[in-house]
């Protein structure tokens, strides 16, 4: 194979090879990511991803502006996993503050979290099987995720960019109609997963295009900083949730699905696993749901934190995502960072994907699962 | 711009000017302090085997449990010292001190099996900000050393392809250097 040869000795014979544009408009990519490669015939000597199209300098933005303003930006990171950035953003505030935040404002964080991490996978899910030529998963997955939207629409008042979590606590308490409507979400969703189990997971195409293609060692996550998928899909159970556990996450049951097989079926079932523990996280929330305030007593009305470094890590719908807040003790933080997972993820995309077929090569992008302006931020 | 203060692990010297309006909740009015004031000591540091000045820090207040600062020139045996112990690269990120005419980058570990978090600092003249890149040690660095040079203008020497990441191809502007006009 001449690909193996070009590996080996990148100047052999570049007059054998030729360059594929991928993107930066292109459905394969989900957003605009451009992907650079060097193929020889159908194999990919080099993939180099080319990013920044929709980079729109959101750490600037939060140089120049106070902290409760700068919260509706978290929402437009991953726009699929919103909560859960806020959830970064409030935390470190409310650590830099050191405020509490009360119980029952803590349990709907967690419990609107994990709604929005479904939410947040029924769409790769649509998406990804749409990228290996399944059309009708998406229409299933869109069906359910409008449920889990029109959930959190009647609570937050938006259905993508929530900002619900505010500094302290939460927008407003959740009603009746939500409780009652996610415990019917929890039953409904149950057996729809059977269904995609027979449907999907156990499609002899789908396991054709994934068993054993698309490898990601345990050593190549931890030297790129993999997080989410795909280092639980090799192997390692690691989840923010329980390495650095925050909010309530310390008072729920559950676990955390991991693969050792490192290819892009292992990242596709830790998925669909995740799916299952989300839906009974949310079950023990709304079973433990208790009473009184969802916002803290002593929230300054002109928040200034102490001088200080504070950072504070998430688990998001793909990955560790952690914000670090510098203050110099004025109301407008010094430096906002925002350490997102995709772009790490992404980081490994060309040492992992050289010698693959470029059908397979975009079948194991997909599967890490990118959400573009969380990279370009 | 007030005098930015610093981290616990590099006390900086005493503020000239005192910040304005402590909240008054704070015992000791006048004395201004330079950092996060620890009520509790801190907690013994977590990694010894490590060949770094590792200081612990409570995780439940700063969200790190250990950090340690390094000259410049240290940065690369860190980056190997956090290699032989397992760690992860979180991200590399800098902090523009104008008021001292410092950068500081920051390199942040994270160790997926021991569940660990580690921030190791550094600082560089302003108008010389040159390291050099530990993308030999962990290979993910690159695109983290990119965005930083994109946005302070951090010169990392060895670096593969220091071109502009995030922004666009022809940018020459630095925007996260505290004196960038919007």
């Amino acid at each position: 194979m001449i690909a193996k040869e070009l590996i080996a000795d990148p100047g052999a014979s570049p007059a054998e090879t030729f360059v594929i544009n991928i993107g930066p408009q292109h459905p394969a990519t989900h957003g605009v990511l451009r992907v650079k490669m060097t193929m020889d015939g159908e194999y990919i000597v080099r993939a180099e991803p080319v990013v920044g199209y929709i980079h729109r300098m959101q750490e600037k933005m939060g140089e120049n502006r106070n902290y409760a303003q700068f919260l509706p930006n978290t929402s437009r990171i991953d726009y699929l996993s919103a909560l859960t950035y806020t959830h970064a953003f409030v935390g470190a505030v409310e650590r830099g503050l050191k405020l509490q935040v009360p119980p029952r404002a803590e349990c709907i964080r967690v419990i609107t979290s994990e709604l929005n991490r479904i939410s947040s996978h029924l769409v790769w899910w649509g998406a990804f099987l749409l990228d290996l030529g399944g059309f009708t998963p998406l229409l299933y997955a869109f069906d359910d995720r409008e449920k889990i939207l029109d959930l959190l629409e009647g609570i937050t008042g938006s259905r993508l960019t929530y900002s619900y979590f505010r500094i302290g606590g939460l927008y407003n308490d959740v009603d009746d109609a939500f409780l009652k409507g996610t415990r019917e979400f929890v039953h409904q969703m149950r057996p729809r997963l059977k269904m995609y189990r027979g449907l999907v997971t156990e499609n002899i195409i789908l396991k054709k295009r994934l068993i054993g293609i698309g490898e990601i060692s345990q050593e190549l996550c931890r030297k790129y900083g993999a997080t989410g998928q795909v280092i639980r899909g090799s192997g390692i159970p690691y989840d923010v949730r329980r390495a650095e556990p925050y909010s309530a996450y310390n008072e729920f049951d559950f676990e955390i699905p991991h693969y050792p097989e490192g290819d892009s079926m292992a990242r596709y079932l830790v998925h669909m696993d995740e799916i299952e523990q989300s839906l009974r996280i949310i079950e023990q929330g709304l079973d433990k749901l208790p009473n009184g305030p969802v916002m803290a007593d002593k929230v300054p009305r002109v928040l200034k934190l102490p001088v200080g470094d504070y950072t504070y890590a998430v688990e998001a719908a793909r990955g560790r995502f952690m914000v670090r807040i510098i203050s110099d003790g004025k109301e407008i933080p010094y430096r906002v960072k925002l350490r997102t997972p995709c772009l790490s993820n992404l980081s490994l995309f060309e040492e992992a994907s050289r010698g693959m077929l470029l059908p397979d090569a975009l079948a194991l992008m997909g599967s890490l699962d990118l959400v573009i302006p969380d990279i370009d931020r | 711009m007030t005098e930015p203060a610093n981290t616990p692990a590099t006390p900086p010297p005493a503020p000239t000017a005192a910040p304005a309006a402590k909240p008054k909740a704070a015992p000791k009015p006048a004395a201004p302090v330079a950092t996060v004031p620890p009520p509790e000591p801190p907690p013994p540091n977590p990694l010894p085997e490590l060949a770094l000045p590792c200081t612990g820090v409570h995780h439940h207040l700063r969200g790190l449990h250990a950090e340690a600062t390094v000259s410049p020139d240290q940065v690369v045996f860190a980056a190997e010292e956090m290699d032989r112990t397992g760690f992860s690269l979180d991200t590399i990120t800098g902090v523009d001190w104008i008021a001292e005419n410092q950068m500081e980058v920051i390199y942040d570990y994270f160790h997926s099996l021991r569940n660990l978090r580690v921030a190791i600092r550094t600082r560089v003249p302003r108008d010389n900000p040159d390291l050099p890149t530990i993308s030999g040690v962990f290979p993910g660095a690159n695109w983290h050393e990119r965005e930083a040079h994109d946005f302070f203008a951090i010169r990392f020497a060895g670096h593969p392809n220091l071109t502009p990441f995030l922004l666009p191809e022809d940018a020459d502007y630095h925007p996260l250097r505290k004196d960038f006009k919007l």
